[in-house]
């Protein structure tokens, strides 16, 4: 008998009011706006939502929106993987600060993600007439996006795994090892399949992030239509050109993405639970 | 295949865990590494499985440099305390893993890993469970999984960590002796990490037993038991009463009794002596020799008795009988104790009461 507390079924008007408080909030403050999105989007016919996707400074931002997540996501899970393979199967000098550089992301305000690339590559910064003397670009230029969604994501895949990973020990990599398997082998074989629901998880909130990121983005971007503009950006653009069936119906691109996103987790975190009581029925 | 561990050195930071370690172990034997924690029992074994790499010293099997290679090739089958089962593989996944990650031109085909895999779920006495996840298994269960998955590389040596630390006390003895039984099958030279000194003396050929980093005795289960070599190692290895007294030519003189002395240590002088509960004798005749006893209590059932009883100096002994020299005796009655050998500890000083005395007699100085 477990003697935790149990969720109990709404009995009192205390608990009915709280219940009912908290879900009118969400309604206000998420719901409302959301359905906006979408209504706005349709508020002049569904002819003249498809008419704002021949837009081909539209199109260029979908494009590059894809191209930075496509980019940016593989890398950060790469990262993540292993900053939380040796956070939590190592013991090494540096290892708290290791963990709070991961979280500073999260701390910071993304608009300082994005200047501080200014301030290195920039044309005024530590490497910028370097580079203008190569002829390379990179702020203002996909480099510099990439740079900023990268660093404003960095934390996500990595978070999801450490407390995982900890809790699961290195006995397993080191049997695998003493019983003949390489580095790579163990990884793919071992490590990877054993926290694979928490890697989607987090290459999913990671995606999620990197194509609706506006902050860094905006300071690094340039924001020069058809080219450097990513869909937020977009979005702000054609809403400042008072289009605002434009801005709604991209905008609205952008949520239906957070909300496929969201039932994806929902999916994923029931795949891994059903797995998880499959595998502890005795 | 004989196996050389000679001279290992090994230091965590300030705390020296190996201290010039040297064994040797005969083809097939079975040892078992006992100790307290902190003995260096399991670096000793992390050493020989490559995980730790020793500061000094030298580890040869069949004549090869063991410590030239690395963990990966050993070929070395360790059994880890929590066994470390692969938890998204299937028990049949798990015991073919050392097979199947072999490189394409040494590994065997599909159907040789298959027959392998069945041959070990036969011996393990795991025949059906194949297809079953850890998770869905009996800590027993997957113990005999463990083993099976570390036979199937067909490893040089077999090293398990405190295998039935997990398990409870019946699944324990039982599957004590599978493993004396999977180890007679395999013929695999095998090295058991254990504090427990009953399982280390029911499995193992020879005992190795640790102390601080360093050897106390390496011996048979009989040896240790008959011979100790220091009054560690017998303190060690089971019950223990307690007395002071003095020893000269071969004779412990206690109060009250005398007893032949154990143990290679030749010095006479004043120490601690130690005798086991059942060479403990108690005689209810009062005219008896012996050190006079009031019997606190009487305890345990089937043929064997403990008694509790303590003297005048306040120190407590137990002694162990048989049935049927026990009922002589009921607890608040009087007898005298003699033990029929014991072992004495020379170097760590005498207190000059018993410990049990600052407890019992509160009366007296009252």
């Amino acid at each position: 008998m477990n003697l935790t507390a149990q969720p109990r079924r709404i009995d009192s008007p205390l608990s009915l009011l709280l219940v009912a408080a908290a879900l009118i909030w969400l309604a206000l403050i998420i719901g409302a706006p959301l359905a906006t999105v979408f209504v706005e989007a349709a508020s002049k016919g569904v002819s003249a939502f498809a008419e704002s996707f021949k837009n081909p400074d539209t199109w260029a931002a979908i494009r590059l929106t894809l191209l930075v997540a496509a980019i940016a996501v593989p890398l950060n899970a790469a990262f993540g993987l292993a900053a939380a393979w040796s956070i939590a199967k190592f013991n090494f000098r540096g290892k708290s600060l290791l963990l709070t550089l991961i979280d500073l992301p999260l701390s910071m305000s993304p608009v300082i993600s994005g200047l501080v690339w200014v301030l290195v590559f920039g044309a005024r910064g530590w490497f910028g007439p370097m580079l203008e003397a190569g002829g390379v670009k990179i702020i203002f230029a996909l480099p510099g996006i990439l740079l900023g969604t990268i660093l404003v994501t960095v934390p996500l895949v990595a978070r999801e795994l450490i407390p995982l990973m900890a809790e699961q020990g290195a006995d397993e990599e080191l049997a695998a090892v003493t019983l003949g398997a390489g580095g790579w082998t163990t990884l793919r074989r071992v490590t990877i399949p054993n926290v694979r629901w928490a890697l989607l998880h987090g290459v999913l909130l990671c995606n999620a992030r990197a194509m609706g990121e506006f902050g860094a983005v905006s300071v690094l971007s340039g924001h020069i239509r058809g080219l450097t503009n990513t869909l937020p950006l977009h979005v702000e653009a054609l809403y400042n050109d008072y289009d605002f069936v434009g801005a709604f119906a991209a905008a609205s691109l952008l949520a239906g993405l957070a909300i496929v996103t969201l039932i994806a987790k929902t999916l994923l975190e029931r795949l891994g639970v059903s797995e998880h009581t499959r595998a502890n029925e005795a | 295949m004989p196996l050389t561990v000679d001279g290992i050195f090994k230091q965590f930071g300030r705390f020296p865990a190996l201290v010039g370690v040297s064994l040797e172990a005969r083809d097939g034997e079975f040892l078992t590494l006992l100790g307290p924690s902190g003995s260096g029992k399991t670096t000793l074994l992390r050493v020989l499985a490559g995980l730790d790499k020793p500061d000094h010293g030298r580890v040869y099997l069949n004549g090869t440099d063991f410590l030239a290679q690395s963990a990966r090739e050993r070929r070395v089958g360790l059994v880890f305390q929590q066994y470390a089962l692969f938890r998204h593989m299937t028990v049949a996944k798990n015991i073919a893993f050392g097979l199947d990650v072999r490189p394409r031109a040494t590994r065997p085909s599909r159907a040789a890993i298959k027959a392998r895999v069945d041959e070990l779920l036969a011996l393990a006495r795991i025949d059906g469970l194949g297809g079953r996840y850890p998770a869905q298994l009996s800590g027993g269960q997957r113990q005999r999984v463990a083993v099976a998955r570390a036979l199937a590389v067909e490893p040089q040596l077999l090293l398990l960590d405190e295998p039935f630390g997990a398990l409870d006390t019946k699944v324990r003895k039982e599957l004590r002796a599978e493993l004396r039984r999977i180890h007679d099958a395999a013929g695999v030279t095998t090295i058991l990490v254990t504090h427990d000194q009953e399982e280390a003396m029911a499995l193992a050929d020879r005992v190795v037993l640790m102390n601080k980093g360093r050897i106390e005795q390496i011996g048979t289960p009989e040896e240790l038991e008959r011979e100790p070599a220091s009054p560690f190692v017998f303190e060690f290895l089971g019950e223990t009463n307690r007395a002071p007294c003095e020893v000269a030519g071969g004779v412990a003189r206690f109060e009250g009794f005398s007893a032949p002395a154990m143990g290679a240590d030749r010095r006479a002088g004043k120490g601690m002596g130690l005798f086991r509960p059942s060479d403990t004798f108690l005689d209810a005749s009062p005219s008896a020799e012996g050190l006079p006893v009031r019997l606190v209590s009487i305890s345990g059932r089937g043929a064997v008795r403990l008694i509790e009883c303590q003297a005048l100096s306040g120190h407590r002994f137990t002694a162990e009988l048989p049935e049927h020299l026990a009922a002589a005796f009921e607890a608040g009655g009087r007898a005298r104790l003699t033990a029929r050998r014991a072992m004495v500890d020379l170097d760590h000083p005498v207190p000059d009461k018993a410990e049990a005395a600052t407890v019992a007699p509160l009366r007296e100085r009252a």
